[in-house]
Parts: C-alpha cells; structure tokens; sequence
C-alpha cells in the first residue's frame, strides 16, 4: 500500500508537469491566434514568436513527452506488480526532463530562443535552450529502461508467458521513440550544442534537418501510441468488455515499431540536396504505416460492438445509443476518434508529394497536427485525467457536467479551427507568421476571414482550457475522498494462445533498424557527396 | 498463424489496395506529368554568395522565347530581386539561395514551394499563364521581420 502511494506520486508528477505546460501553453496559443487575426498587436517586449515557440515546446515537446512518460508508467506499474520497486528511474527521467523544461521555458520567455519547436538551424538560440531539449529527450531513455527492467522482471517470474498487453503497448512505444531519439540526440549533442556555444565556427543545416526529421515523424507516433493505449487499453475497460484481440493489437504496436521510423524525408520533399528516388521511396512507407492505425480502428468499432451486444443492442445506431457518452474519459476518447479519421486523411495528403508541394509550410500544416495532436491524442489524454488523477490521489471526481462541457467546447473549437486553417492553407496562407497582410496583395486578402474563423475556433479552445483549469483545481486539492479506478481492460479468456514470436521485441526493434537503414543509407550517403558548407548562423529576432 | 477475423482481412484488403493506388499515382504523376520532388542539390558557401557568380547580381535573365532564369537571395527579412516582371505564358526557373537562415520560397497559387537553406541553391520551375501581383512569401520562419519578407512577380 505504502509502495503504491510512492508510485502514484511519481506518476502524478509526470502528469503535473505536462498539464502545466498545459495551462501556459494553450494562453501562448489563444494570444497567437486572435492576434494574427488582427484582434490585438502583440507588444515588441513579448513578441508573437516567442509565444509561438514557448506554445509548441511546451504543447508538442513537454506535454506529451511527460504525460505519456506518466501514463506508461501508470501502465507498468499496474500491469506488473514488483514487489519493492525502485523509483530511481523514474524519479531520474522525472528530474532530467523536468530541469530540461525549465530550462528551455526560461531561455524562451527570456527571448534567447525564438527558435521554435523544430528549432531549425542556422537560427541560434542560447546553447541553454538546447542544453534543455537534450535533457527533455534524453530523460525518456530512464523511462523506458525501467519498462525494459519491468518486463525483465516479469519474464523470470512468469516463464512462458505472454508480456501483459499495456505493458507490451508502452514498450513498443518506447522503443520506437528511442530508436528515433537517437537522430535528434545526434543533431542536439554533435551539433547544436558545440556551435552554439562557439566551439566550432559553423553547421551543416541539411544534416541537421534530417536529424530533426528522423525523430520529428516518429515523434507524432510516440503522441499517437500514448492515446492508442487509453482508446485500446482503458476503453475496453469501460464498456466492460476484454480486449478486442491480445494477438492483433500486438500486430498493430510491431507495425508502428517498424513502419514509423522510416518516412521523416517526407518532410523534406523541397529540400534541395536530396534525390527524389528517396522522397518517393519514404512516401511509400509513409503510406504503409496506415495499415495500423485501419487496424485500430476496425479493432475498436468491434470493441464498441461487443459492448452494444452485451446490452442486446445491434446495428449503427443501436451501437451509438449504446456507448456511455456520460462518461468524460469515453467521451474525449471517441471524440478524438473522430477527429483523428480527419487526421489521417489529411496525412495522406501530406505524404503524397503532388499534394504537398501545396500544402507544405502552408496553413494547411497547422491545421493538420492540430486535429492530430491538438485533437486525438491532447483530448483523449486531458480526458483520461478525469479518472487517472482521481485514482492517484484517491479521491473522487463528482463534476462530470463540467468535464463534459470541456470536452465537448474542446472538440467544436479544435474543430472550427483546424477547418479554418486547412482552408487557408490551401488558398496559400503560410504558417509561422505574426501578420499575413503582405502590403494588401489581393492573394493574400482571401485569407483574412478564415483566419479570423481560426481565432473564433480558438477561443472557444480556451474557453474549454479553463474549464478544465476549474475541473483540474477540484481534482487535486478538492473532492471527496474515495475509491476511483483507472484500469486496463482484461485479456479475453477465450481468444486463442498469442503467438510468442509477437512478444520478441528484439527481434522487430531490429526490424526497424534495418528499415531505417534502407529508407536513409541512400540519402545520408548523397549528403556526404556534396561538398558541405557550414553555416555560422546567427539570432535573427 | 493469427487468426484474422474475415471482416478484417477485407477491410485489411480494402485499405492496403487503396494505399497502393495512391501511391501508384503518386508514381505515375511523378513519370508521366514530371511531378516529383526536387532532386536538384548544389552548394555554396553562404559566407560568400554575395560574390559568388550567379547570386552576385541575382535577377532575371531571358534565356529564350519566354523562358526565363531567375536568380534570387533571401537574406533577413527580404528577398533580393523585389521585383521581376514578366509576359504572360513565361517559364520562369528559380535559382534560390540564402545568405544566412532558413527561408521558404513560396508563390502561392502557382504551386511554387521550395525550402532555401543556407548552403545550398534550391531550383523550382513554373510558367505562369495568368497576369497578376504574385506575392513571393517567405514560408519558413526566419526572424521577428518574417511576415514583412515578400517580393513580386508581375505577370502582364
């Protein structure tokens, strides 16, 4: 019992961090939004792209990289149960994530790091900035050594088992998160770190770039996987049914394993430098890493049938009369679910060159990771809080009214406004500016009202933000106390034996290396060709 | 080995089979309509392109019946030439460069789209067929003057 408190309290300082970033991430959001749309100037001393960096650090890198670190915890923790466990790792990842966090906040609100979230080089930031990203990145490898050390523990105590399901989920992906860590690491210790603080006079850009990029496209799978293991893991679970299937949900996690690694040039389509015969060949696995998430969706419609049919319920709208929209954690879920079949067209687009050439660096971009990210995976998450938290702290969460209203402003608003921003990615609009008025050129004037739709879409965002500030308050410092269960849901007793080569880890980690060494020998060897020149860089805002 | 449900393995079909047509279009576009990414890379020393020959004087340059070069520098926060002005029904090849962050070369509406990193020149092709102010838009974040950085095309 006393262990299982001092393990709830590592996990409740994962998810603190993250939904702190949260908080001060999405006002760095709502500020960007309306003042693009011309509501308000923002003032020379807070300029638009230090909020637009703190917004996507703190949004795309801490919150997600903390809460799903927090949450796969949670899901080793309770799936295999050790008895004296050392917190080490995960107070280690904890400490190094969370001083690199700091770090970096301070940099960027100070104004040494307008740098953004990919922080392309040749803009140069305080190495302190970097000297935190590498700290944030590498503090996951405690975490996932700990999951490594868990399943360890449980092979020599359950021999010829099979690796509990979350558990299985988390590891593969961590493992995959850290095969593509590896890239970013490269370019944030070799090469960021050393230049920015004058050690070596210049930077190879392109090199760096597809460093970022081989971490960058894996980076939106590690988010996805987080939500994948509340809509595979805990959903179940709340419909009162067993998994859908122990043998395919591992097929799809050793899918993601391979396949999300070696498709990051495809965000590089008009790099120069870079052959084309490789751009079309990552296409190719960027296409192929749909299979999975079809799976996941065939999985979970199937899920939501067993349980209508458990309540003697058939047919689309018996099924839908069926799930339990009262409850938020299903509710934020099934909307994301929704949001993400938006996604993923949308992706599709993305990685098909002929359609990119339009939508690269456009609008179009924004609005789509934030009907991915913004929508499927930070709703599934921020909704999974609403039972997490409560079973961490032992107590009850009684305001389900108000977790509804949240999730449900959430989903309009990111709605609204990811609709808005495709739109105007599409008519031209670029991304990353604080103004979009270009001397009053006519192209340019189409954009105005779907940037100002954007802005009514974020507000209504926010307006969700602060109830779940509201809810969030009581959650932690009030409420009853009382039992509350955050649980993964049961194997199904009668599906047939998992095969045992699905559980051999090693075996699809290697899998992807080789991949990765297909999809990059080619383009890492062509750079080399070139003759490089460094660039010295320079702090241009 | 796995015992897939029959819906699935269908529906597994119908995915995989609508994956590979895109990409088989992806393809054929590529092959047959000379859509595909750029393959073109050629370096330079960012230090140095404003003596290196053809950025030193970056502009326009007729190389035949409508058909044109152009040799353009973005540089914090403007692209160098302002303006170009052309016929309509003209070919224009952009030669792009930086002489020291990352830029974005983007016509909008005229399906111009390159990423211009210092180091390196970046080569995209476009004939425009309609007359008008053509914004060229730095697309890529560059600095706290990044929305101020466009050009024009005039196309008459």
């Amino acid at each position: 019992m006393e262990q299982q408190r001092a393990e709830n309290r590592l996990v409740l300082a994962y998810l603190y961090v993250a939904l702190v970033s949260v908080f001060i991430g999405t006002f760095f959001g709502l500020l960007q939004v309306t003042s693009r749309a011309g509501f308000f100037q923002t003032p020379p001393w807070f300029d638009y792209y230090r909020m637009l960096t703190a917004h996507g650090v703190l949004l795309a890198l801490v919150f997600t990289t903390l809460f799903i670190s927090g949450l796969s915890t949670y899901a080793t923790y309770r799936s295999i149960e050790r008895p004296r466990r050392s917190l080490a790792l995960g107070w280690t990842g904890w400490w190094m994530m969370t001083t690199g966090t700091v770090l970096a906040a301070l940099e960027i609100l100070a104004g040494n790091a307008s740098v953004l979230y990919t922080f392309y080089a040749p803009l140069k930031a305080s190495p302190w900035f970097y000297v935190g990203a590498a700290l944030l990145i590498v503090g996951t490898w405690a975490v996932l050594l700990d999951v490594l050390l868990a399943i360890a523990y449980f092979r020599r105590t359950h021999p010829g088992e099979r690796i509990p399901l979350p558990v299985f989920m988390v590891a593969a992906n961590y493992l995959m998160w850290f095969l593509a860590t590896i890239g970013v690491a490269i370019e944030v210790l070799f090469q960021l770190i050393p230049w920015s603080f004058g050690w070596v006079p210049g930077i190879d850009v392109q090199l760096s770039r597809t460093l970022f990029w081989y971490f960058g496209h894996p980076l939106v799978y590690f988010w996805l996987l987080g939500a994948y293991l509340i809509w595979y893991g805990v959903v179940p679970k709340i419909l009162g049914v067993p998994f859908f299937s122990d043998a395919l949900t591992r097929v799809a996690f050793i899918l993601f394993i391979i396949l999300s690694l070696p498709v990051g040039v495809h965000h590089q389509f008009t790099d120069p430098g870079i052959s084309h015969i490789w751009k079309e060949l990552q296409t190719g696995f960027t296409l192929m890493v749909v299979i999975p998430s079809l799976m996941t969706a065939f999985a979970l419609f199937a899920t939501f049938e067993q349980a209508a049919a458990k309540q003697g319920r058939h047919g689309f709208i018996g099924i839908v009369a069926a799930l339990p929209w009262s409850n938020p954690t299903f509710l934020g879920s099934a909307l994301g679910m929704i949001l993400f079949i938006f996604g993923g067209f949308g992706g599709i687009v993305n990685a098909s060159y002929s359609l990119d050439v339009l939508t690269h660096n456009t609008m179009w971009i924004v609005g789509h990771f934030h009907i991915t990210v913004g929508g499927p995976v930070a709703l599934t998450l921020i909704a999974a809080t609403y039972t997490l938290i409560p079973a961490l702290t032992g107590r009850r969460f009684t305001s389900e009214g108000l977790a509804r209203a949240q999730i449900w402003l959430w989903f309009i608003g990111l709605s609204i406004m990811s609709f808005a921003m495709h739109t105007a990615g599409l008519l031209g609009a670029p991304r990353r500016e604080a103004a979009l008025a270009y001397g009053g050129n006519a192209i340019a004037a189409q954009w105005v009202p779907w940037t100002m739709l954007a802005a009514v879409g974020g507000i209504i965002v926010y307006a969700s933000v602060i109830c779940y500030l509201i809810a969030f308050v009581q959650m932690v410092f009030g409420g009853e106390r009382g039992e509350t269960r955050f649980e993964f849901a049961d194997p199904d007793l009668y599906a047939e034996k998992t095969p045992a080569i699905l559980d051999r880890l090693g075996l699809w980690t290697a899998a992807a290396v080789l991949l990765v060494i297909i999809a990059y020998a080619g383009p890492i060897t062509e750079h080399f060709h070139y003759h490089i020149y460094l660039a010295p860089g320079m702090r241009t805002w | 080995m796995l015992n897939l449900p029959r819906l699935e393995r269908t529906w597994l079909w119908l995915g995989g089979i609508t994956m590979a047509f895109f990409f088989i279009i992806v393809l054929s576009l590529a092959v047959m309509a000379d859509i595909e990414p750029p393959s073109y890379g050629q370096t330079i020393d960012p230090t140095k392109v404003s003596q290196t020959p053809p950025f030193d004087h970056p502009g326009l340059h007729q190389t035949g019946p409508k058909a044109y070069e152009a040799y353009y520098v973005g540089q914090v926060f403007s692209w160098n030439p302002a303006s170009i002005t052309i016929p309509v029904g003209s070919t224009v090849t952009f030669y792009v460069t930086s002489s020291d962050v990352v830029h974005g070369f983007s016509v909008p509406e005229a399906d111009v789209n390159a990423e211009v990193m210092p180091g390196w020149v970046s080569r995209v092709e476009h004939t425009f067929l309609k007359p008008g102010d053509y914004p060229i838009i730095c697309n890529q974040y560059c600095g706290i003057g990044h929305s101020a950085m466009f050009a024009h095309i005039i196309v008459k």
